[in-house]
């Protein structure tokens, strides 16, 4: 009985594999920019392709967010299907080039001339062992401030240059009977605004040390407790049902003028731009109090694949495009970032955009451009994710005192590498 | 079955003798196990031989990818030292904490009140066409919508606290969705909401069961309805009680899009199950063994509960 089942267990399941032939002209292309503006903006990238006679694939993603590709991407390349390119974050680019799946772009990185003018700090992430494996589309800069100016001019503000600027604004801010700070009580926004208050508190070398190179007399010095002070002290500013609360729901708030200021990645911008407001007239951007000259980044790489050589052209000219001043700058428009190269024109960007582009430049030439924690561009991600659940347990009180979050922050840190 | 029709075909020679008839006997004789071979080799592979492989991953140092080299029981260790971790707590003793509490609480309060309800419903009242399905359809939307509902119902700033204050009760405050002391309650509410009519449909479908006859006999001996309840009734629901049981064990362990859904982890992860944990240890914090050694505890720990349950239950009566 059993064998007889066993053989025709065999039977049905040959008919199963088929023939897969390749097509050259084609990109496979593994993202999750479906949302209005992110899919408009990869538009762009699809014409110049369509110009030169490469059709544009997707592969279908089942779940919105990232995760869901990510672990589509994982099923892909074990069955040995790889797509011709992946939208992915930092450290998963090196993780997978370790595990030998990535291809090989140096000869066109060199004709293209993207060892110069791609920032060093990129490189880390998209060239591995001296080869080129990823792309990188745009990079996003976390340290900023987002401000509704309708609200600032009615309290009276000014931009706040220090941290205790900052506070005295949320005081007045508090007076006036707005929400001072407009924060969703999610680990990585809470991780996300810390990267900032890290930098602000201990400046651009503290905090390479403790939130990239994760020294740990750095990680647990009073520098780090006076950040997590600093922290304590920014969340007595948000309302108390911010717990849980989305990114964009927050960005909302300070859209509508029920809140002041939200501290978040310049991709917030785009949420303005979908509600037709300016920067200068609507909102304004500051950078986070005390980072000016700083850049915490964070950026959207095309991981490219080893594909099999009749669709390594299709490849090449992906990448080509992808890393093209034209795209780079249409795209980057779109999204709110900045272009991954700093000899992109900056004519075609509102002011946040070309205040972006010129720190970019200025950090990068000052070496005071760095990985942000919370995005996963400090650290791995299970660093990086034992890092969120302390900054979160301290602003949700599980963690109760900053000695206590320090001594947390480097176990958990210990724990995780 | 398969070796009956094999001796019959030997006993019958003229089988042998004309080819087609033979072959077409044999493919009668092949056909269900044909058709049933793809079910049966998926559930061989894609649950025990998975379950296989979990165990085998545990052991190991796997990352982001799975690495094949034993290392030994490192991600129990830490799990095993997690567990004592509560001031602050740790991720994993959060999630086996909130485990504990759900599962008791689900399970318990699904019981009660879908027993209560079935009770209630089987007193011949009018209208139990309409009322019955009225209980029954929560059960038929997914976790995800059950907790979306539910989360805009339960936020301070939107649903029942914002609406009461609206009517002028502005001193009514429930915001235990926030709460990172309460939010695993807020988690039960909703399941219990979503599966108890289900368990009132089993317990409803016993008590049809049970034979008037004796109910009449007991009433005749001066039992009261308590004591026919209590004596009679919830003791031959006892297989009911079982399934139920069953069904809402699984539910629960299994329980990770609520979670997700109604709560997106809770502040500071408090809401987290022990599905969750296993969830953002394998797929985002590329800690592949410390997640695969978390879900072999799962898997132990209903082993632990279920097998002997089952046993005890299945052996006492023999039919």
């Amino acid at each position: 009985m059993l064998r007889k089942l066993l053989i025709g267990t065999a039977l049905a399941t040959s008919f199963a594999f088929s023939a897969h032939a390749a097509d050259v002209k084609e990109v496979q292309m593994l993202h999750w920019w479906t949302s209005g503006g992110e899919a408009a903006a990869l538009n762009v990238l699809k014409q110049d392709l369509a110009k030169e006679g490469y059709a544009w694939k997707d592969v279908p993603v089942a779940g919105g967010g990232g995760d869901a590709a990510m672990t589509a991407l994982k099923a892909m390349v074990a069955a040995g299907n790889y797509p011709t390119a992946s939208q992915m974050l930092g450290y998963t680019v090196l993780d997978y080039a370790a595990a030998g799946v990535m291809g090989d772009l140096t000869e066109t990185a060199k004709k293209e001339g993207w060892d110069k003018s791609v920032p060093a700090a990129l490189q880390k992430f998209s060239v591995y062992d001296g080869k080129w494996v990823a792309a990188p589309v745009n990079v996003h800069s976390v340290n900023w401030l987002w401000i509704n100016k309708a609200v600032m001019d009615k309290i009276g503000g000014t931009e706040p240059k220090t941290f205790d600027d900052f506070v005295a604004l949320l005081d007045k801010a508090k007076a006036a009977g707005v929400i001072p700070l407009a924060l969703g009580g999610q680990n990585w926004q809470e991780a996300t605004m810390f990267d900032s208050v890290v930098l602000s508190t201990g400046g651009p070398e503290f905090y390479k040390k403790a939130m990239n190179d994760l020294d740990e007399e750095s990680l647990k010095s009073d520098t780090m407790k006076k950040s997590f002070d600093n922290l304590a002290k920014l969340v007595k500013y948000v309302d108390p049902n911010f717990s849980g609360r989305d990114w964009n729901l927050a960005t909302a708030m300070v859209i509508k003028g029920d809140a002041l200021v939200q501290v978040m990645g310049d991709w917030a911008k785009g949420e303005f731009h979908a509600a037709n407001k300016t920067p200068g007239t609507d909102f304004l951007c500051y950078r986070f109090p005390g980072t000016d000259g700083s850049v915490v980044y964070n950026s959207d790489m095309f991981g490219m694949f080893n594909v099999p050589d009749d669709r390594k052209a299709a490849q090449v000219a992906l990448a080509t495009a992808t890393l093209s001043k034209s795209f780079q700058s249409a795209f980057n428009v779109v999204k709110g970032s900045v272009p991954a190269r700093t000899d992109v024109p900056d004519t075609d960007f509102d002011a946040c955009g070309k205040k972006g582009i010129a720190d970019l430049k200025k950090a990068n030439e000052g070496g005071t451009l760095f990985g942000s924690l919370a995005q996963g561009y400090g650290a791995p991600p299970a660093v990086a994710n034992a890092y969120k659940d302390v900054v979160s347990k301290f602003v949700h009180g599980q963690i109760k005192t900053s000695d206590e979050a320090v001594t947390e922050l480097v176990k958990a840190i210990d724990d995780a590498k | 079955m398969s070796t009956v029709a094999e001796t019959q075909i030997k006993l019958t020679p003229e089988h042998d003798a004309r080819p087609g008839a033979s072959v077409r006997s044999r493919l009668q004789d092949l056909l269900p196990k044909i058709v049933l071979a793809p079910s049966f080799a998926a559930t061989i592979v894609f649950v025990y031989g998975f379950i296989l492989w979990t165990i085998y991953l545990s052991f190991t140092n796997s990352k982001t990818f799975p690495s094949y080299a034993i290392t030994g029981p490192r991600a129990y260790q830490r799990l095993w030292r997690w567990t004592f971790e509560s001031d602050p707590p740790s991720s994993w003793y959060t999630s086996i904490t909130n485990m504990g509490i759900f599962g008791f609480l689900y399970i318990l309060i699904c019981l009660a009140l879908g027993l209560f309800l079935a009770i209630l419903l089987d007193q011949k009242i009018r209208g139990e066409g309409v009322l019955r399905p009225i209980y029954l359809y929560p059960m038929a939307l997914s976790f995800i919508v059950t907790g979306v509902a539910w989360k805009w119902f339960l936020d301070p700033g939107l649903g029942l606290e914002q609406t009461l204050h609206q009517w002028g009760w502005t001193s009514f405050h429930f915001d235990w969705i926030k709460n990172k002391d309460f939010v695993i309650y807020t988690v039960v509410i909703a399941g219990v909401w979503q599966a108890s009519g289900f368990i009132m449909a089993m317990f409803l479908a016993g008590l049809r069961g049970i034979d008037g006859e004796i109910m009449k006999a007991a009433q005749i001996d001066g039992a009261s309805t308590f004591q026919l309840y209590r004596r009679i009734v919830i003791p031959l629901l006892r297989p009911v009680f079982l399934s139920a049981f069953i069904v809402l064990a699984h539910l629960a362990i299994k329980s990770y899009d609520l979670v997700v859904a109604l709560t997106s982890g809770g502040p500071g992860g408090s809401a987290w199950l022990p599905s969750n944990f296993m969830y953002e240890f394998t797929f985002k914090r590329n800690e592949m063994a410390v997640g695969s050694a978390s879900a072999v505890i799962m898997l132990m720990t209903l082993t632990a509960i279920i097998v002997p349950y089952l046993y005890s239950e299945l052996r006492e009566k023999p039919r």
